[in-house]
């Protein structure tokens, strides 16, 4: 199978400090080398904290910005190559959801306005039937179509971001890329998100690249996960895997650091020391190696590449070999009693049968249920 | 640690007074108490209420326009009958707290050394070469690397988690009994989030300090408190030792939010979903707050307020269907 998009060798360098006469001084490299592919219908997640250039990423990806060096190809087609009018046509098929539902939609416009715009913009469909159009939309993503009428403000967080998802589903994308798309948003606001970008997915063969700082969330959307630190990928591999043995230093100390809503849980934390350091002037060598508990000399002049193992699972670490096996990162014993199993479990199932209780606005939240027959 | 709690809240109500005449009750009817050493966590989502307690606590909330009733009781004060002379005396000395934003709650046009000064000096007097030689040595404590040289540093040149930590020294200026910390790592990645718990836990050990910890994170609550009260539209509607409340809660909320989370440890095809929304506060329903999003509700549970009620040693629950175990058995 081909991939529905391929990344290869991206650079991206943001101009941080000029001399008087205009000349760059210094660079602040946020993306230097990334290279990735991912299929139709499947979930790349990018994480890593702030300022390791997941978010840049993912705006080249889109050509929101201009990457310096490297190709992007999309669906076989060479994205760096295209014209203005033929990136346009590029946008019919990647989206974007980005992380404030407060500030990405603009608040001058109706809902049945921002979501008819797309529609106008890419002449999809005859005027005349994008109201149509625009009450499927809403009913796709759990709102009411009476609320087209409203404005943003009269939202909550959670419908927003709904509103949005509808925003970018509108040009029947191939690819949506989501950043942050549920960090603004409260626990039992971000689950109904998150079943809905999978319900989604699963209905509508989207492929999504999910930047996130939240491995938990991560775990439970994605196929493939791309961890990146200052502006490299340093592991990549299928979710499962990622999880169950996470090999790069970095990695573990990622994944050990996540606090778990389980008080009894036995496992070793890493605590990194010292600070991240700044993009401006990345360390030599290994870009980890001033907070890696496993430095040796050659991490620091030496650069490591990212190195695959047959199976998918790439590690750029020059020691990985000999790196101690991972241990409990993550307890193995998780999961809840089967008297809450079930009392959770009449959370979801309330969510399946119900209908929309239609108490104002607030009821407009969940018409999901017609559509769930394809979810367990 | 000693006999009887450091901190006691009874009957706590914050009622907010719009401009338009409207009263949203904020907080109502709460009762607390933390013993000396011991962590709280409240937890709940945006609007239940649990800042609004703590800034109650602190005495911070606007005169004009908040009206809080019933009676906090620290260290032999009522916090809400004391002068505000009193008040002073006690923040920042004996009661301290961190705020969620390390960007926004440091001034930045002093230096950090200037600002953890000020505190000493008006809680603890002295010369201002001692204050800073006491500033330098938190600094220390709470790992920042190279203090003496930090110290006169603007806030700006410090990153996120080297910010927090400067407010943690501040709180920690005066060696208080109380530590309030206000979703202290949210706005932190997780590697200094990690670190910054750390760090929590180590202060406490040392100093005996009682902690209340404001977080919608339940991960950071399993990981760093002993007791725990879950808010819900103003009420606290579950209390529990952190172990019991999350091998066995007993409040349909917090079932819930313990299956909304994803989770690292196993893995679900799909997560719980609270459907519906908080009620409107300006106009609280008669019945239980959470009932219109309950899937165990039954006819009695809009008739009256449930009352918060014992349903286990140390364990409360406002739920009159509690324990909950017998509904699914």
């Amino acid at each position: 199978m081909t991939a529905l998009l391929e990344v290869e060798g991206l650079v991206k360098h943001f101009v941080a400090e000029r001399s008087l006469l205009g000349r760059p001084r210094a660079h602040v490299k946020a993306v230097d080398g990334v290279s990735f592919s991912l299929e139709a219908g499947k979930t790349l997640a990018l994480v890593g904290e702030s300022g390791c250039g997941k978010s840049t990423v993912s705006r080249l990806v889109l050509r929101l910005i201009e990457p310096d060096a490297g190709r992007i190809r999309f669906d076989g087609q060479d994205l760096l190559a295209l014209d203005p009018t033929a990136l346009r046509g590029f946008r019919r098929q990647a989206q974007i959801i980005f992380q404030d539902p407060y500030a990405s939609l603009n608040p001058r416009m109706t809902v049945g306005q921002i979501l008819t715009e797309p529609l106008a913009l890419h002449d999809l469909l005859p005027a005349a039937q994008r109201r149509g159009r625009v009450e499927e939309l809403l009913r796709l993503v759990g709102l009411e179509p009476r609320l087209a009428r409203r404005y943003p403000h009269e939202f909550s967080g959670g419908q927003r971001q709904r509103i949005a998802i509808a925003r970018a589903l509108a040009v029947e994308p191939k690819l949506i890329i989501c950043d942050e798309p549920v960090s603004a948003l409260d626990v039992s606001i971000r689950s109904q998100i998150l079943n809905l970008l999978r319900e989604l997915q699963d209905r509508l063969g989207l492929a999504y690249i999910f930047v996130s700082h939240d491995l938990a969330v991560v775990k439970h959307i994605a196929d493939n996960v791309a961890v990146m630190n200052l502006g490299r990928i340093v592991e990549t591999a299928e979710a499962d895997a990622l999880f169950t043995a996470p090999r790069h230093p970095y990695s573990r100390a990622l994944l050990s650091a996540i606090p778990l809503p389980q008080p009894q849980a036995k496992r070793n934390t890493i605590l990194l020391q010292g600070e991240m350091p700044s993009a401006l002037n990345p360390p030599s060598g290994c870009r980890f190696h001033t907070r890696c508990p496993f430095v040796a000399d050659r991490c620091r002049s030496e650069e490591p590449q990212l190195v695959g193992d047959g199976t998918g699972h790439a590690t750029a670490c020059l020691r990985v070999a000999e790196l101690p096996p991972a241990g409990a990162i993550l307890p193995q014993s998780g999961g809840f009693s089967p008297a809450l199993a079930k009392l959770v479990a009449a959370f979801s199932r309330k969510t399946e049968g119900a209908e929309a209780s239609g108490v104002g606005i607030q009821g407009a939240t969940p018409t999901m249920t017609s559509s769930k027959g394809t979810v367990r | 640690m000693t006999a009887g709690p450091l901190i006691e809240i009874e009957g706590l109500r914050v009622r907010f007074h719009g401009d338009d005449g409207r009263v949203t009750h904020a907080v109502d009817t709460i009762d607390l108490s933390v013993a000396n050493g011991a962590t709280l966590g409240i937890v709940g989502e945006s609007g239940c209420g649990k800042s609004v307690t703590s800034l109650a606590i602190m005495g911070l909330l606007p005169r004009g326009s908040a009206e809080v009733t019933g009676a906090i009781r620290f260290d032999g004060f009522d916090l809400l009958k004391t002068s505000d002379a009193t008040l002073r005396d006690l923040r920042g000395n004996r009661l301290a707290m961190i705020f969620q934003e390390p960007m926004t709650s440091l001034n930045p046009s002093f230096t950090i050394g200037d600002q953890i000064i000020e505190s000493i000096l008006r809680h603890r007097g002295g010369s201002r070469k001692s204050a800073r030689d006491r500033a330098i040595e938190l600094l220390r404590r709470v790992h920042i690397p190279s203090p003496e040289r930090r110290i006169d540093e603007y806030p700006h040149k410090l990153s996120g988690g080297m910010r927090q930590r400067v407010m943690i020294a501040m709180a920690l200026a005066c060696d208080p009994r109380l530590l309030i910390a206000d979703e202290p790592t949210t706005a932190l990645d997780v590697t200094l989030q990690a670190q910054i718990l750390e760090l929590m836990r180590e202060l406490k050990a040392a100093s005996g300090a009682a902690i209340i910890l404001i977080t919608h994170d339940l991960g950071v609550v399993a990981e760093v408190c002993d007791e725990v009260a879950v808010m819900y539209a103003g009420e606290i509607v579950e209390r529990a030792a952190v172990d019991e409340l999350f091998a066995a809660p007993q409040h349909p909320y917090t079932v819930g939010l313990l299956g909304s989370i994803p989770r690292l440890d196993h893995r679900a095809a799909q997560l719980a979903t609270i459907e519906g929304m908080v009620p409107n506060m300006a106009q609280p329903p008669a019945g239980c707050r959470f009932a219109a999003r309950c899937p165990f509700i039954v006819d009695a549970c809009t008739k009256a307020p449930p009352p918060l009620a014992e349903v286990g040693p140390g364990h409360l629950s406002r739920c009159i269907r509690a324990p909950l175990e017998r509904l699914v058995s």
